[in-house]
């Protein structure tokens, strides 16, 4: 089994009441190159700051190799970092720059007395012992010769170069990159990508990197953690997280993908699309489950030999690969394929079982905890509600003064009394105008799945998340209202104690 | 036919303003610093100001009192500008307003209100040289503080975590970050102190009761009665100051190859 070099354990972090990282654990093996992948503001930076010892975790331990450094600051663990932005020291030139941490450093070096007894001294590396780690870490980096140039006059590439090697020459037990490419052009990216994976290669160090691309992370890493809000969604190989995406955020995020709703019928046999298709996953039959199947696995055949049959709306050429979209009935459905077809071709498709993914879906209904209110409207996602409160007592109707006549004739006031609140995935809709809806909220996530959009829609206040079906097209961060309809707000009541 | 102006018409008042109020009072002083009463052509005054023991002496102790109140200025304004710059408190801005705005009250008032509060403590006439630099310090301190909290709130952040990440303690952070970064700062507080606390002679007038004699006390005295001595004397600070400015300069050069362009 492989070493632990670090783990973090239900680490949770807050920045001014705003909750950032909420229970993250997980641990990177010795010697491996870790991606942490995910959109931006999914925590993946402050999770690196932490394990560099910049941010403090506000609950949960971070230990390395078995031993908590939680509260250790920067400068007392062997963890170096390579800066977003490098940070390179503007003041000193590329020697002095890379020099800096070996200056710091204290080593305890054993000497003979006269009378031939051991004695430890703490003492400065020598400056030759500093020269020479500099030019080993300039070679590394491939920047021979550049010790005396000024930091302004390299170009990022280069710069980029000397923030590596800054941090290497420490020789760290673990090399943090944040985001460390992300400033650099297309074609230099390539080359740097293939670069650190050399250097990795090289050094035997653990690396964990911190990117939102999700190509970069599929080209280097051993590991890939899948960040979302906070939380992990997948730790995996890049080639499990892309096979085998664990739910359709991830699906979505890594790679392109077709998501579809689709309805387990037999064993190993799912409905999507309107046709029955085997695959190898096994949920229960009748199960509602997200399926997901990467436009390379969609094979064309001539239209009377596949399961689905439809018209090419759209052929895009992407240099290796034609994308193609394909109108099914209603559905809409991705395909990529070498072969050149065109725009209004019929086509038959087939799906082999290894191209499909089944995935439990992560929402099936919305609900909330509630409140009735005075009005006898419900309280609860950020907002206010009209509802039908009758139908927490079977039988009961409402007098004129808005009390609550149960079936047998008793007289409730509702006022207050908390009440679990169901909304379906299909009752929700959103609107541009703020006086239609109960709440409004950013979209914070949009999926397409074949023939409608999945949403979600967050409040402001509380962070309360509203997940939806559409047919209707929006874009991420509009900023909405919520509607509800009164007869689709299902409450029960929360507990008894709410009787009176 | 439209009027337009040319970058060089534009100059032309600018050009006027300079040949009228600069350089033709320089020619002046220069003129009456290398004459004689007679208005010919003489190094006497040259010679007689380096020959002059008094004289001499009010020069070098003029700097002396320069440098400690440049000293002691920076001394203060430093820490201060440096926790202003780095606090992440939300009115740092109105603390830094508090520590300027003596700089907007009458200097006449400020320098009259020190006098007082050192005659009631009974120190005025005891201390002399004393008093003379804590009021110029007083008087000088936000020019100090400026140009300090500019430079260090330009210093980057992530600088000070490279620092920490690569082993530095807060004495590397210091020495190697904050003190080489805001070396423009401190010299530019310094040209703004130098200075006038070697000419500012109603601080020394006022609160070295008459007994501190600064080489600007020199000037106005001559200007009373010995035109071309006093010029002579207005010379030589100059030219002090401008060798002491080109040197901070040539500091400052350097700083910008080194790529101080945050």
């Amino acid at each position: 089994m492989a070493e632990h070099i670090i783990e973090l354990q239900n680490v949770t972090k807050y920045f001014d009441d705003e909750l950032i990282i909420e229970n993250l654990s997980f641990y990177v093996n010795k010697g491996e190159f870790i991606t942490f992948l995910g959109p931006s503001g999914c925590g993946k930076t402050t999770t690196l700051r932490m394990i560099a010892g910049f941010d403090l975790p506000s609950s949960g331990k971070i230990l390395l190799n078995g031993k908590d450094i939680s509260t250790l600051p920067p400068n007392k663990r062997p963890i170096n970092t390579v800066f977003q932005r490098y940070a390179l020291f503007p003041h000193l030139n590329v020697f002095e720059n890379i020099a800096f941490g070996l200056k710091c450093k204290r080593v305890k070096n054993t000497y003979r007395n006269t009378e031939g007894a051991e004695y430890t001294k703490t003492e400065k590396l020598t400056k030759k012992e500093i020269r020479e780690k500099v030019e080993k870490a300039l070679a590394l980096v491939d920047l021979e010769g550049f010790e005396k140039r000024s930091i302004s006059t390299l170009s990022g590439g280069q710069q980029q170069r000397v923030a590596i090697a800054r941090a290497v020459v420490n020789e760290p037990e673990i090399l943090l990159l944040d985001e460390p490419l992300g400033a650099l052009d297309l074609k230099m990216r390539k080359e740097m990508q293939i670069e650190l994976k050399e250097i990795h290669k090289r050094l035997g160090i653990t690396f964990i990197y911190v990117t939102h691309d999700q190509e970069e992370a599929l080209t280097m890493s051993d590991t890939i953690v899948v960040m979302a809000d906070g939380g992990v969604q997948q730790i995996g190989t890049p080639l499990k997280i892309y096979d085998e995406p664990a739910n359709t955020f991830v699906a979505d995020f890594i790679g392109e993908s077709n998501i579809f709703t689709g309805t387990v019928v037999g064993k190993k046999k799912v409905k999507f699309c309107g046709k029955t298709f085997e695959c190898l996953d096994e949920f229960d039959v009748n199960e509602p489950v997200d399926v997901v199947v990467r436009p390379e696995d969609i094979e064309i055949c001539p239209p009377e030999q596949g399961v689905l049959k439809g018209k090419i709306i759209s052929a895009v050429f992407k240099g290796i690969h034609y994308e193609i979209t394909v109108s099914v009935g209603k559905y809409e459905i991705v395909i990529q394929t070498t072969r050149r077809r065109d725009e209004g071709e019929q086509i038959g498709m087939n799906i082999l079982p290894d191209g499909i993914h089944l995935m439990k879906p992560k929402y099936t209904t919305n609900t909330y905890d509630g409140a009735i209110t005075k009005k006898n409207t419900v309280r609860f996602g950020d907002g206010e509600w009209e509802c039908d409160v009758t139908q927490l007592y079977a039988g009961s109707h409402l007098d004129e003064e808005g009390y609550l006549i149960t079936a047998a004739g008793e007289k409730l006031d509702l006022t207050d009394v908390a009440v679990k609140v169901e909304v379906g995935l299909n009752d929700v809709s959103i609107s541009d105008n703020p006086d239609e809806g109960g709440v409004m909220g950013h979209i914070i996530s949009i999926i397409y799945k074949g023939d409608h959009y999945r949403l979600i829609v967050r409040t402001e206040e509380n962070e309360e998340d509203f997940v939806f079906s559409t047919d209707d097209l929006w874009n991420e961060n509009d900023y909405v209202s919520v509607i509800i309809p009164k007869e689709k707000i299902k409450l029960t009541l929360k507990n008894t104690e709410g009787k009176r | 036919m439209k009027l337009r102006f040319s970058r060089k018409t534009l100059g032309i008042p600018y050009a006027v303003f300079l040949l009228f109020f600069v350089i033709i009072p320089m020619l002046v002083i220069v003129f009456y610093a290398f004459t004689d009463q007679n208005m010919h052509l003489s190094f006497g005054n040259f010679v007689a100001f380096f020959s002059d023991g008094t004289k001499l002496s009010t020069m070098v102790y003029s700097i002396v009192i320069a440098i400690v109140t440049t000293a002691i200025t920076l001394l203060i304004a430093y820490p201060v500008a440096y926790i202003l710059a780095r606090s992440k408190l939300k009115k740092k801005h109105v603390l830094l307003l508090l520590f300027i705005t003596p700089m907007w009250i009458n200097f006449i008032l400020r320098v009259n209100a020190i006098r007082e509060l050192l005659s009631a403590i009974q120190l005025l006439g005891e201390a002399n040289y004393f008093n003379t630099v804590l009021g110029m310090v007083y008087d000088f301190l936000p020019f100090m503080i400026l140009p300090l909290y500019t430079t260090m709130l330009k210093i980057d952040g992530t600088l000070y975590e490279a620092s920490a990440d690569l082993g530095g303690n807060a004495f590397t952070a210091f020495f190697r970050v904050t003190l080489p970064l805001s070396t423009p700062g401190i010299l530019s507080g310094i040209t703004m102190v130098f200075l006038p606390s070697m000419t500012n002679y109603v601080v020394s007038d006022m609160l070295g009761n008459s007994k501190v004699t600064i080489i600007g006390k020199f000037i106005e005295t001559y200007f009373g009665t010995d035109w071309h001595m006093g010029s002579m004397i207005a010379l030589i600070l100059l030219i002090i100051v401008m060798v002491s400015t080109l040197l901070s300069g040539g500091f400052r050069a350097e700083e910008n190859v080194r790529g101080t362009s945050l």
